[in-house]
């Protein structure tokens, strides 16, 4: 790892205007994605600007229409939260496999979706649900907030402050790992509510996480596993790797998304 | 120098280090706890798995001036002073899931931590699932699941002794 | 104290060490005025080095030095050695390559070491490994056996012509022609044996330093075999006379053969230390370890096997196609030789077997021993070539091994391929094997499984291995350039505790626990009064290492030798203090009697007499007790046994499942019977790793694809079942303790079960094998393509 400078303040305003100031400048979250990078010297940072002691950056809030996750709250605190178990089951399952007990004590939804690794897994749930990410300066809506692989819509100085999900009526994730790291290979988030039917696909696309159409179309007119029937995933798209070939990867895509399906009931 | 202040092993430390310094380092190079290891450089491994305030955390994947004021607790801190081991520590003698010793450290934290958030118990299913984060080579982990299963038993209060294994 | 000897499940001693975090590992030393080593290493897999610029690194902060294979040359730092020469058909030796510890001209691997930056830091050290730059000449690479065996291929050495190592055979051409001649059917099969990385958890680490007071040199080791380093890098690398080095490995955390080769790194950091006067430390990164420890395995191979229309084999024919990586590491050359061809009789009465091997350059790192080495592959290819066998004969697959097993009472049974076995039932192991995996209930299985959408299949293999690879003599005569007895010296204290210090070392074994029952056991102490020192050439007198599971059956006779010099000698010393003749003397439970009388001596009384001389037949025998043994075994032991795997296959995804694993194993006697269940769940783990998880990958211009655990997979406990285990024991006919081996029948009996399992699950899809691993995407292919080819009918 190079060496760098490390802030570490108490609000987000301050964190903004060590961002703004020092364009080089990083910010750490959990640091389980960022860590591991810096380790490789595969990034140099001027600085660290680290969201560890804003309290206001954690924590879950739960309407009768939204769950809103604060961006620096822990997946296994998402993945233990009653309140989200009871509102979207999907969203605290989701949150209990990603990356390995240890990742999820100190990795967050925030860190998560502004890196926007192609293989994690928030990203599905994001798009899926139709989320509003909140940041320091505005809110983005899902479909505006990833915009290709590791890049998002977020400006340089900004930070993303909280999620907002919208209750589904029915939502389901399910992910086929790679075999070796355990990211998502292929995982699929399908919900069905007040945003609609949406599929969103993640660890499979050369993009980052991307909504399946056809899929989304098919189960808007019928719910079910059989809906899927028949429609295949471009897979011209498609990640390609020792593990998996883009063929594979489209074939899961239309595995998960029924099994999806099928577990959303 | 930055220093960092924080608590490991129920001591009061503060240390200097740079902003760079992993957790790990710190703990093995500067205050010489080498119980902590390193196995692997991309946090796959967990051979160096600590508790940092209560949660099982790999110390490679967190930089030590992100520790300030914690509570870190290592392989060392588990015994009592009189040193009777932990019951995660004699389960893992007691079964035998341990051979070359250098994954144990951060296996036998990570199954503290896995054990004290289930307090309605683990099936063997459950605890080869939340051992993800920790790689051994030795034993097929077979006896580490036994272990863990055995050592659940006294940690919930549910047996005063370890059960023992089969002569 | 409970029961302590040979059979019990004593708990281990090392282990309250590990457990509290109190080991010593090699990365957990550290000397005083201690400096950091960086290796710069290449980031091609072949390139002409043009020149290399070190003024910017040796100017940057906290760097004491930096040196190239220039420097090394200069100071007449010799290459690599290779401690095993094998002899091509026409009797001339192999290619033998230089092996230079820091590159000189050209690199011949993604990983090949470059240049050392010292430094007073390791991060210090590498920073400024970045301000080192060379020119290079990038050249095309060899990438892969087939590759490298492509006329006009890029040569990894410019003398060696078409990349050939070594071109070798074994066995009765002629006899096996006759055999084919006669053949009702032919099984044939093409396999790859994939290649793995072994990855111990402790990555490896080596501590030079150097008294300039003395002269002496110490290097502390992650090593198997630390005698046998000093012997390498003393003699043939740095020139250091053996009584002015010492190597110690101390805690070692695994390695599976990686650890037992002399490596770059140590001579680097012993060199260095004495040119600095300073410690010099280096320690592997894991992505490191991935491109600079020995790999495994990488065989092409074809097989056929001839059959009678009983089903009996009359003949095997072998070709195979070895991968070296682009230097003979250590024991390199005898691995798909002396350890592979001489095991393809396995437990069948085959008559006549003939192998080729050709050992391969290429530019990937070198190939060496890993857990198994050489039976793993002979075993998968056997097994799986008499799984074809059955298919092709319409048998049983349980059938054709009985009818083709060496039968009990046919020992010592000599094979067509060198080796005599010396005993064995591979009946008992198969039938309890049988009986333990509910082999004859499994269509019941099968049937439940499909009614839940699985496939489920079982598989099975009947293995033998060859363990303490043995006599000196004759290994000797086929080109090993070592001997491998192993040594024990025994001291008994003047209290009567016991020292004993072995030639073999523990990482991971639990010597420290098995030996000290030996000894328990032996003289009739409690095992709180012995000793095991291990791993240290200033206190061990010498000793060849552990590896091949050879440390009970060669390093434990040797315990036993010596222990039987203790107490002879101690019987005249008894016999003198209780004035009757040696002959009369009996020991027993810790006590000399005199036959047939209460009169005894306790083996503290006697130590102390050996020790306190006044009461001492002074001038027929020396005071002190303490006596050293070399033993040389007659012959190798062969383990052997059953090994049943059951699978469920998840024919949407592709997604294999072991959901029952059972092996019997006959291990000869057992002396921990924990420990030797914990050794075969290692290596059967390691074994359905190989089968169904990892995997090496080199992409065609050499770049290590699978070069992290992000991309090589490592099984993890959800890969995994519990894993049965059972033993069905035969003893050993020429080592005293009777004892076999069980480091390596894991790795060896399991992957053609796993994979004879899969095919199996598959049976519909009119699939007959498939290469390791049997990852996801490859049986989904398969069901894919099968689904196509149904659609189309």
């Amino acid at each position: 790892m190079y060496d760098f400078a490390y802030h570490r303040p108490a609000t987000v305003a301050e964190a903004v205007k060590l961002l703004a100031a020092d364009p080089e400048a990083k910010v750490i979250s959990g640091g389980m994605s960022l860590i591991p990078v810096l380790k490789q010297r595969l990034a140099r940072p001027s600085a660290l600007i680290d969201l560890g002691a804003i309290p206001d950056l954690v924590g879950i809030a739960v309407s009768a229409t939204t769950v809103t996750i604060r961006g620096r709250t822990t997946h296994a605190a998402v993945a233990a939260s009653a309140e989200v178990k009871r509102a979207i089951p999907a969203l605290a399952e989701l949150a209990s496999h990603i990356g390995d007990p240890q990742v999820r004590n100190r990795g967050t939804i925030g860190g998560s979706i502004a890196h926007h690794d192609p293989t994690a897994d928030y990203p599905a749930a994001v798009l899926a649900l139709g989320a509003t990410v909140h940041t320091s300066r505005r809110r983005i809506a899902a479909d505006d907030f990833f915009t290709g692989l590791f890049a998002t819509a977020l400006e340089p100085d900004e930070i993303v402050t909280a999620v907002e999900f919208p209750i589904p009526e029915k939502a389901a994730y399910v992910k086929f790992p790679n075999p070796a790291s355990r990211y998502a290979m292929v995982g699929v988030f399908v919900a069905k509510g007040p945003m609609g039917v949406r599929v969103a696909v993640t660890g499979a696309g050369a993009h980052g996480v991307f909504r399946h159409a056809a899929m989304e179309e098919a189960l808007a007119k019928s719910w079910s596993p059989e809906a899927l029937e028949g429609i295949t995933t471009p897979a011209a798209d498609l990640n390609n790797d020792i593990h998996a070939s883009r063929e594979y990867r489209a074939h899961l895509v239309g595995v998960m998304a029924k099994r999806a399906v099928a577990k959303a009931g | 120098m930055p220093k960092v202040s924080l608590t490991v092993n129920g001591k009061p430390v503060t240390v200097e280090v740079e902003n760079r310094t992993l957790l790990v380092e710190m703990l093995r190079e500067q205050l010489r706890l080498t119980g902590t290891h390193v196995g692997c450089d991309t946090s796959q491994c967990g051979a160096c798995v600590v508790h940092v305030n209560g949660a099982s955390v790999k110390s490679c994947t967190i930089l030590a001036v992100q520790c300030e004021g914690a509570e870190v607790l290592t392989i060392e801190g588990l015994a009592s002073p009189d040193g009777t081991l932990h019951p995660m520590q004699e389960a893992f003698r007691e079964y035998h899931a341990l051979q070359c010793g250098f994954c144990t450290p951060g296996m036998v934290m990570s199954a503290i931590d896995l054990v004290q958030r289930n307090p309605q118990g683990l099936s063997d299913r459950e605890i080869r699932e939340g051992l993800e984060g920790n790689l051994c080579r030795c034993t097929g982990y077979h006896n580490i699941v036994r272990a863990i299963a055995a050592a659940q038993v006294v940690m919930h209060g549910k047996a005063k002794e370890l059960p023992r294994a089969a002569e | 104290m409970g029961f302590e000897g040979i059979g019990a499940s004593v708990r281990r001693r090392e282990d309250l060490r590990f457990l509290s975090g109190r080991g010593t590992y090699t990365d957990d030393i550290n000397r005083p005025n201690q400096t950091y080593a960086v290796i710069l290493r290449s980031p091609h897999a072949h390139a002409r080095i043009r020149a290399i610029d070190t003024t910017r690194a040796r100017a940057a902060p906290g760097v004491l030095a930096v040196f190239t294979g220039a420097d090394m040359a200069a100071d007449k730092v010799g290459g690599l050695p290779c401690g095993w020469q094998v002899k091509n058909k026409d009797g001339s030796p192999m290619a033998e390559p230089p092996h230079p510890v820091l590159a000189v001209g050209k690199v011949r691997h993604v990983g090949d070491p470059v240049a050392v930056v010292i430094a007073e830091t390791k991060a210090e050290a590498r920073d400024a490994a970045e301000r080192i730059t060379i020119e290079w000449e990038v050249l095309p690479a060899a990438a892969t056996i087939e590759a490298a065996l492509q006329p006009g291929a890029p040569l990894v050495h410019d003398d060696v012509p078409g990349n050939v190592c070594y071109d070798w055979h074994l066995g009765d051409k002629a006899a096996v022609e006759a055999g084919f001649a006669k053949a009702h059917k032919v099984a044939r099969l093409e396999l790859v044996n994939n290649r793995l990385i072994p990855n111990a958890m402790e990555p490896r680490c080596a501590v030079g330093e150097y008294d300039p007071a003395t002269g002496d040199y110490t290097l502390w080791t992650t090593s198997q075999n630390p005698h046998v380093i000093r012997l390498l890098m003393g003699a043939f690398v740095l020139n250091i006379p053996e009584h002015k080095l010492r190597v110690v490995a101390p805690d070692v955390g695994g390695g599976f053969g990686s650890k037992i080769y002399h490596y770059a790194e140590e001579a680097i950091v012993t060199w260095a230390a004495g040119k600095l006067k300073r410690p010099v430390k280096w320690t592997a990164d894991r992505t490191e370890s991935f491109m600079s420890d020995a790999h495994g395995r990488d065989h092409v191979t074809h097989a056929e096997l001839a059959l009678d229309e009983h089903g009996r084999f009359l003949a095997l024919r072998v070709r195979t196609l070895a991968n070296m990586g682009a230097y003979l590491s250590t024991f390199a050359p005898c691995v798909p030789t002396y350890l592979y061809a001489t095991l393809l009789a396995g437990v069948y009465t085959t008559p006549a077997i003939y192998a080729e091997v050709k050992a391969v350059f290429t530019n990937t790192v070198p190939v060496d021993a890993y857990r198994g080495a050489g039976r793993p592959e002979a075993t998968f290819l056997l097994e799986r070539l008499v799984d074809i066998a059955a298919l092709e004969m319409g048998m049983d697959r349980v059938e054709i091994r009985r009818r083709n097993f060496i039968p009990k009472d046919a020992f010592p049974y000599q094979t067509p391929v060198a080796l005599q076995y010396d005993s064995g039932d591979y009946h008992r192991t198969l039938d309890e094997a049988l009986q333990a995996s509910g082999w004859h209930t499994f269509e019941q299985r099968r049937a439940e499984a499909a009614r839940r959408g699985k496939l489920r299949g079982i598989g099975i293999s009947t293995y033998i291995e060859a363990c303490g690879i043995a006599p000196s003599a004759v290994v000797g005569s086929l080109g090993a350039r070592a001997g491998l007895y192993e040594v024990a010296n025994i001291r008994v204290n003047p209290t009567g505790s016991i020292t004993v210090f072995t030639g073999t070392h523990s990482h991971g074994q639990g010597h420290e626990t098995t030996f000290a029952q030996l000894i328990a056991d032996r003289f009739g102490v409690p095992m709180s009064q012995v000793e095991i020192v291990h791993g240290d050439t200033a206190k061990v007198p010498f000793g060849m290492g552990t590896y091949g599971s050879r440390s009970l059956a060669v390093g434990g006779s040797a315990i036993v030798k010596a222990s039987d010099k203790i107490i002879a000698k101690a019987k005249r010393i008894a016999a003198h203090l209780l004035e009757a003749s040696v002959d009369d003397i009996e020991f027993k439970d810790g006590m000399f009697r005199v036959a047939g009388t209460d009169r005894a001596k306790s083996f503290a009384e006697v130590s102390l007499a050996a020790y306190v001389p006044h009461n001492y037949p002074i001038e027929e025998l020396e005071p002190g007790l303490e006596e050293t043994a070399f033993y040389d075994p007659k012959n190798f032991t062969f383990p052997a046994g059953c090994h049943i795997c059951e699978v469920e296959i998840d024919p949407e995804t592709g997604e294999v499942e072991v959901v029952n694993f059972t092996a019997v194993d006959d291990v000869g006697r057992v002396i921990n019977p924990m420990i030797v269940e914990g050794q075969v769940q290692g290596g059967v783990a390691q074994g359905i790793g190989q089968a169904l998880l990892e995997t090496c990958v080199y992409d065609d211009a050499g770049q290590l694809l699978s070069g992290s655990m992000m991309d090589y997979t490592m099984p993890r406990a959800d890969d995994l079942p519990d894993i049965r285990v059972g033993t069905a024991v035969t003893m050993c006919t020429h080592n005293p303790l009777g004892v076999k081996g069980c480091g390596e029948v894991g790795a060896i009996g399991a992957p053609p079960a796993v994979i004879g399992a899969v095919v199996d699950a598959l049976r519909d899809w009119g699939v007959r094998h498939i290469d390791m691993p049997a990852t996801p995407q490859k049986i989904w292919r398969i069901i894919e393509a099968g689904r196509q080819r149904r659609a189309a009918e």
